[in-house]
């Protein structure tokens, strides 16, 4: 269909030269009613006109055969507008694109890809201004600044002001100023530490997985069987994230009693890893030989392996991360993990192999499994909790297992037709 | 009779500074720090200019303007929003609860002032 077009691009050559047709027409030795059909796609064109035209319009001939899509000049016109500290030579754009029509191409491809990623990062970042934490702190600031510029500008532009209003004003922009540095610096902090593995953010959840992190999920001393509250928390700065983590050492340590690591590590040299053959074998429920696998020594089961457990409000309790496998920050994880299909059917073990869709859209083995974490009272229905144990995969390649597919949490997730998504995606395609 | 303006500001030296700015221009200036029962301060306190602040302790400044905005007689008081989030879609639900005016932290006094001095005039041409 490509040189139906040829007309259309003569045209537009034309009124780019500022030629009427007449005066082409009568340069190229044809009637203009005759390049009047020509321009309207209504007859064919070839062979020596078109390099007549093509040399009357000073274009390369390719330019009004092969044509330059319209698509592409665009693209190559909004990289040119783009550019910064560089002035494209826009009058040569189709010339250019016309004799480089692979580098013209990649050019458009590249802006394209730019222009997609700086969309994606400024979602992101608005994204990133709901996060409760970062809103806080910023709140913070921007009232405090709200404050000192008030007040600043009362005691700049005010020529008779009382005493009394005057000491008040200085105090309260002293007192604002060092409101302002304390909270610039937190924020600062908890920037700077967005981009370190292991933070703390100041929550005691994170606090608590931050802690498990340095010491790679793997406690020693209570592998040896030592006491858990002999484990030192004191650079944990705050009670609720070490209460926390005395009660998950807690977990730790029984987990540890009913599986002694020496008689794990022997049973699993025995054969391949079948959580629910470890619960038989050593008498424990499933969630007790996830939790046990997760806490193997880093590298012990071949390759990286996380764990995730959540209550049954789907709130993430505790992650142990797992490179490839997104864990959202404030809950609000894909309704898809096998960890929350477990709560649908409790004290049910369930295998899974999925692909979290994203950039790296790796897969993974999950083990999830729903137990009943209490039973408050007679006639009273159990209140369940869900942990799934993440194993990544190298190589798929030879294995025919079903794949589920799901996500991050929706905000991330490329998965545009999920049935289960319950907000859009932030994510431009290509993402 | 002066004008009277309520100021419903939970950062006090902020709304230090607004009733200073405000008496001076005549204004007698209410303050309240409390979204809780804010709804019920400003019907008790009538006054013909309210600004409110977004982020206050126990209810949102956002779902006070709607309780405000739901009564009949509430309707008409010029009602300008203070809130350190300047976006769009802030703006736009603000806008939909019946906002008067929108003001982002930090704003100049000037601002202020200005927007005071318009809402007014506005209230009583109407």
């Amino acid at each position: 269909m490509r040189d139906t077009l040829t007309g259309s691009r003569i045209r537009e050559r034309r009124q780019i030269a500022g030629l009427r047709q007449a005066e082409l027409a009568r340069q190229v030795g044809i009637s203009a009613s005759y390049l009047n059909l020509i321009e309207h796609n209504r007859r064919r064109i070839g062979g020596k006109l078109v390099v007549d035209i093509a040399a009357a319009l000073m274009v390369e001939p390719s330019v009004l055969t092969q044509g330059i899509e319209a698509t592409l000049i665009s693209a190559l016109r909004e990289a040119a507008a783009d550019a910064v500290g560089q002035e494209a030579e826009l009058d040569g754009l189709e010339e250019f694109a016309g004799r480089f029509p692979g580098w013209a191409g990649v050019l458009a491809q590249m802006h394209r890809r730019v222009v997609s990623l700086e969309r994606t990062v400024e979602t992101l970042s608005d994204r990133l201004t709901h996060d409760p934490h970062l809103a806080a702190s910023m709140h913070e600031v921007l009232s405090t600044a709200a404050a000192i510029r008030s007040t600043a500008a009362i005691l700049a532009d005010t020529h008779e002001i009382e005493p009394e209003w005057r000491d008040r004003f200085h105090s309260n922009l002293h007192q604002d100023a060092e409101r302002l540095a304390e909270s610039s610096k937190s924020l600062v902090t908890y920037l700077d530490e967005s981009d370190s593995a292991g933070d703390h953010r100041g929550v005691p959840l994170e606090d608590v997985e931050a802690f498990f992190g340095t010491h790679g999920h793997h406690f020693p001393h209570i592998e040896q069987g030592g006491d858990e509250a002999e484990i030192d928390l004191s650079e944990m700065e705050s009670t609720a994230a070490r209460s926390l983590t005395r009660d998950f050492l807690g977990i730790y340590a029984a987990d540890a009693r009913a599986m002694p690591m020496e008689k794990l590590q022997a049973a699993l040299a025995d054969g391949p890893l079948d959580p629910l053959q470890l619960a038989s074998q050593f008498s424990v429920d499933v969630a007790t030989v996830l939790r046990r696998l997760a806490a193997l020594p880093d590298g012990y089961l071949g390759r990286p392996t996380g764990l995730v457990v959540c209550d049954a409000s789907g709130s993430i309790l505790f992650s142990k991360p797992v490179p490839g496998f997104a864990m959202p920050r404030f809950g609000e994880a894909c309704p898809l993990w096998p960890l929350f299909q477990a709560l649908n059917r409790p004290l049910v073990p369930i295998r899974q192999r999925v692909v979290q869709l994203g950039r790296t859209a790796a897969v993974f083995d999950c083990y999830s499994y729903a137990w009943p974490q209490t039973i408050s009272g007679y006639d009273q229905g159990p209140v369940y909790r869900s942990v799934m144990l993440v194993q990544s995969i190298e190589d798929v390649a030879q294995d025919q297992q079903a794949v589920a597919r799901v996500g991050p949490s929706c905000r991330v997730c490329p998965h545009s037709d999920c049935t289960s998504r319950r907000e859009p995606s932030i994510l431009s395609e290509g993402f | 009779m002066s004008r009277k303006v309520l100021l419903i500001e939970d950062e006090p030296n902020i709304a230090e500074a607004i009733r200073f700015l405000l008496t001076r221009e005549g204004w007698q200036v209410e303050t309240h720090a409390e979204g809780t029962d804010a709804l019920q301060v400003i019907q008790g306190a009538n006054p013909d200019l309210v600004i409110l602040d977004v982020m206050l302790p126990g209810k949102s400044g956002m779902e006070i303007l709607r309780d405000l905005r739901e009564l009949e007689d509430m309707q008409g008081l010029p009602v300008l929003m203070l809130t350190a989030r300047g976006q769009s879609r802030d703006r736009e639900m603000a806008e939909n609860a019946g906002v008067s005016r929108f003001m982002t932290k930090p704003f100049s006094n000037t601002e202020m002032l200005t927007a005071v001095r318009d809402l007014h005039a506005q209230a009583t041409q109407s």
